[in-house]
């Protein structure tokens, strides 16, 4: 199918290089172009975009907070790229690829004729640098992870200017996925500084424009520190549309940073930001309810990739440990005790009114909006009280006169749930779940810590009982998770980095998680990855709560705008958005 | 004292008795509210409030004031049986001043986002907040009194440490301080204490201001004709503290009690604000003014803010009481 598609897609581009507008661009090769698809636009104008907080780096090595890697996206390109909308890879620097029968060999053919944004020619040689980058241990970067197969690095190798082989040394289930968001590096820039050791420090934010290079759509024009960040269009950009046209059709992105998701929303609502993403439930209410007035769309995207869940401190006896803190593990290692809690919570409540209904009650850890790997066969979560306390007096617990929940000790039962401050959200969901436990008796406090002071006690001091947290995959496959299933994953959250797994059950998680990275058919991986989801239920190391759906605003006027779920939502198809009936573009 | 028709006093004394009507409120808010701060109405939030009719559909005039809720009219009924509650952690009730017949519910100042009654967490609220500025500005006032006096009557090195001090104290980023704070306490605490100890916190930093204003009355007190010449005469420190400096000293320390009551009143419902105050689901009108944070809650629903007016009218009524208080002591003699 892929490479049906790769050869769909070459065979237009072949197509469409003859043609006489493109012929003067690129006299030396001629560009082998990646056609688009999509609505043919037209060019100019500019979009801006709220973006949570400022990029720490440009640099695609090491970056790793999120705005960095939504802004990186935009100036730089993969060798494969997997489709946001169709979740299928598809060529991008590569412009074809071939797999050997046993899965370990990669062929890679690449574009020619592409260009850095600062013109110099892009070519094999690159690829290889590029890897050797991202593989280096000492340069830390964080894309190394998914680069190792079987603990062994990938080798990268090339056989001429334009084609690249990359053998691994086991068959790798993900595959060509693993090059989707390895960005491919400018040799000529970054060469001297990586035998120099000093790569990782290369293209901080400060640095100025000139000094950049990348093969995305855009490319870096100015960066204003706390206000925004301006990228221009990249006129060695290597896609065309199907009239001929360069890609991309705007001329400046514009990113601004806002730093709450309330004052985007007010940005976006007042017309000075034509794209927000990860609007709340309750913000795109309030749009909605003004949308007759101005001219902006409201897109529902439907459940996302996001998950939400309750997890207990399940980190074993530890030196030092107050008996209060012990007991409180005696309560939380009972399977009993947590199905007993994952029975009282009233997860419909929580849709109801911390999302407004703009969220999707969850039956194990896989969204729904994780179409190709949930497992349909979990039973819906139904909240009855009465199964809640017949769990709990299973486990011995008992009511005193109060009404308070006792443990075999008449030890009455209190707890308390973290989450993190400015997230308004889970601080109302850990409200509702105070409010369900006190239906059963157990008292319950709730405490808002920054989240770094909240990660440093789940992860590292272990000095907590509760705490509500979301996790989300960009994308939904479930080698992007394998940190937090396995045993020894260092966001295994509930029992981080264990030496041997503490439970039979979590063994055997990690037998199955290991298992389908190897496992290259899908139906085979997918029955891996079902029997994880139902471990999961079943021994409720996380109590799934909710998956909040993907709420974007978009302006009306933009062309070719089609929000996904998954990581980038409404600018994974930047390079094809433009402004219909408008060439100046701008705000509303 | 006396007042006259347009003496200040007057106002003083209806302000002092409306802050007395609204904190004897606060301490019997089991009775005045009509139910338990905490019980979620969940399919109820963000109510609006409940509108009190008088004339019905057909034109009819009730004396008794009735509601609507799906079509039907519940009447509302005085001195009802509901929630029981405590009032001063001793007295056990379960009357409520106001209420009416199940199914209907009885949000006078509507519900929050969980369907809670606006109305109970108002009066709960109080029991936090408007507790929290007496006592936040008693230990204050206590600490400014003690350290201002030292320093302002024994003068030289021991004045030059406590004042030094006491500016360090007002250098003190505090709010960032809170933070810390709360970070290193444990995190089983029950919300109240946490609150408590904070409270405590900001209090015991706030020393500084009423000290340096104890000790200038201290030194102005100690200098003046008639203090000379009764140590002249033999008079002891301690005659001369206790006839002379401690009365004048008094007066400007209520004053500032008066004053800075408010100030901490405010001080509580900012670190609720932000999170720092007590937790949920214990009311205070600083958490719940947070939820005006949110923009969908700061644009469509005007009774959240009513804690706000609250806030403003308690206000009000300090800063009048400082002001008679001000004007008292200012007519002093001497």
């Amino acid at each position: 199918m892929t490479r049906r598609l790769a050869a769909l897609t070459l065979a237009l581009s072949v197509v469409f290089a003859t043609g006489a507008r493109l012929a003067s661009q690129q006299a030396a090769t001629a560009t082998e172009w990646l056609v688009s698809r999509a609505e043919v636009g037209r060019s100019g104008g500019q979009l801006v975009v709220v973006e949570r907080a400022e990029p720490r780096t440009l640099n695609p090595v090491v970056a790793i907070d999120a705005p960095s890697r939504e802004i990186l996206a935009r100036t730089t390109a993969d060798l494969i790229h997997i489709d946001r909308e169709t979740q299928q890879p598809q060529p991008a620097l590569a412009r074809a690829w071939t797999v050997s029968p046993d899965g370990r060999r990669f062929t890679l053919s690449l574009r020619r004729g592409v260009r850095f944004s600062d013109g110099q020619p892009f070519d094999a040689d690159d690829v290889v640098f590029s890897f050797r980058v991202y593989l280096d241990e000492k340069v830390g970067s964080p894309q190394r992870d998914q680069l190792i197969v079987a603990d062994k690095p990938i080798d990268v190798r090339k056989l001429d200017q334009y084609t690249v082989q990359v053998d691994l040394a086991e068959p790798y289930a993900v595959g060509e996925r693993m090059f989707d968001s390895v960005a491919m590096l400018p040799r000529h820039l970054l060469e001297t500084a990586y035998t120099e050791g000093r790569l990782a420090r290369m293209w901080a934010v400060g640095t100025p424009a000139e000094a950049f290079a990348g093969l995305g759509p855009f490319r870096l024009r100015e960066y204003v520190p706390g206000q925004r960040l301006t990228l221009e269009r990249n006129p060695y950009f290597w896609k065309t549309d199907r009239a001929g046209t360069h890609l991309p059709y705007l001329d400046r992105l514009v990113f601004v940073f806002v730093p709450s998701e309330d004052a985007q929303a007010v940005r976006f609502q007042a017309g000075e930001a034509d794209v927000t993403t990860r609007l709340s439930a309750t913000n795109f209410e309030v749009l909605q309810r003004d949308r007759g007035r101005r001219n902006y769309d409201l897109i529902d995207a439907g459940p996302g990739l996001d998950y939400t869940f309750l997890f207990f401190n399940l980190n074993g006896p530890a030196q030092n440990d107050p008996p209060q803190a012990a007991r409180h593990r005696g309560w939380f290692e009972q399977l009993a005790f947590r199905q007993a809690v994952s029975l009282a919570v009233d997860r419909d409540a929580i849709v109801r009114l911390v999302y407004r209904g703009r969220a999707t009650p969850l039956s194990g850890h896989v969204p729904p909006g994780n179409k190709l790997w949930i497992n349909r066969s979990l039973p819906k979560p139904t909240r009855s009280l009465d199964r809640a306390r017949e769990r709990l007096r299973s486990a011995g617990f008992s009511w005193n006169a109060a009404g308070a929940l006792v443990d075999k000790d008449g030890q009455e039962v209190d707890f308390t749930i973290v989450t993190n401050t400015g997230n308004t959200e889970r601080m109302q969901i850990a409200t509702i779940i105070q409010d369900d436990l006190k239906q059963i008796g157990i008292r319950v406090g709730v405490v808002t810590l920054e989240l770094r002071a909240l990660l440093q006690r789940v992860l590292m001091t272990h000095d907590y009982d509760a705490c509500v947290l979301a996790l989300g995959a960009a994308d939904g496959d479930p080698s992007s998770e394998m940190n937090v299933w396995l045993s020894s994953g260092g966001t295994h959250l509930w029992h981080p980095e264990q030496a041997v797994p503490a439970t039979p059950w979590e063994a055997e998680i990690d037998t199955l998680m290991r298992r389908q990275l190897t496992v290259r058919d899908v139906q085979a991986r997918k029955r891996l990855y079902d029997r994880v989801q139902e471990l999961v239920a079943e021994n409720l190391p996380v109590i799934s709560l909710v998956s909040p759906s993907v709420l974007a605003g978009t302006t009306k006027a933009l062309g070719n705008l089609r929000p996904t779920i998954f990581d980038h939502h409404a600018l994974w198809n930047v390079d094809e958005l433009f402004w219909r009936g408008r060439p100046a573009g701008g705000t509303r | 004292m006396t007042s006259g028709p347009h003496h200040p006093g007057r106002n003083h004394h209806v302000a002092l008795l409306a802050l007395a009507g609204i904190y004897v409120t606060a301490i019997c808010a089991g009775f005045f509210a009509p139910y338990d701060p905490s019980t979620q109405s969940r399919d109820l939030a963000f109510v609006p409030p409940t509108g009190l009719h008088w004339v019905d559909v057909s034109g009819t005039i009730h004396l008794r004031p009735f509601v609507y809720q799906e079509g039907r009219a519940y009447p509302v009924r005085f001195f009802v049986r509901g929630a029981p509650y405590r009032i001063g952690r001793f007295v056990p009730g379960e009357r409520h001043l106001l209420g009416v017949d199940a199914p209907a519910m009885l949000f006078l100042l509507g519900t929050d986002g969980f369907g809670r009654d606006q109305l109970s967490r108002l009066l709960y609220g109080a029991q936090i907040s408007l507790f929290a500025g007496p006592l936040g500005a008693a230990l204050s006032v206590a600490i400014g009194l003690v350290l201002g006096g030292l320093a302002g009557f024994f003068g030289g090195w021991v004045d030059t440490v406590i004042m030094r001090a006491g500016e360090l104290f007002l250098a003190v980023p505090w709010f960032y301080l809170l933070f810390a704070v709360r970070m290193a306490l444990p995190l089983r605490i029950e919300p109240q204490d946490a609150f408590v100890m904070i409270l405590a916190i900001v209090a015991v930093v706030g020393w500084a201001r009423p000290a340096r204003l104890i000790r200038g009355i201290v030194l102005s007190g100690t200098t003046r004709d008639y203090v000379v010449a009764a140590r002249a005469l033999g008079a002891s420190d301690l005659h001369v503290l206790r006839r002379h400096v401690l009365p004048q000293a008094f007066g400007v320390a209520l004053t500032q009690a008066a004053l800075l009551a408010p100030q901490y009143i405010l001080a509580e419902a900012t670190l609720s604000f932000f999170g720092l105050g007590v937790g949920e689901p214990v009311p205070s009108w600083g958490n719940m003014l947070a939820v005006l944070q949110r923009y969908d809650v700061l644009s469509s629903y005007w009774w959240m803010f009513l804690p706000g007016g609250a806030l403003l009218a308690v206000f009000l009524l300090y800063y009048l009481v400082a002001d008679a208080l001000h004007e008292r002591v200012a007519a002093l003699p001497g």
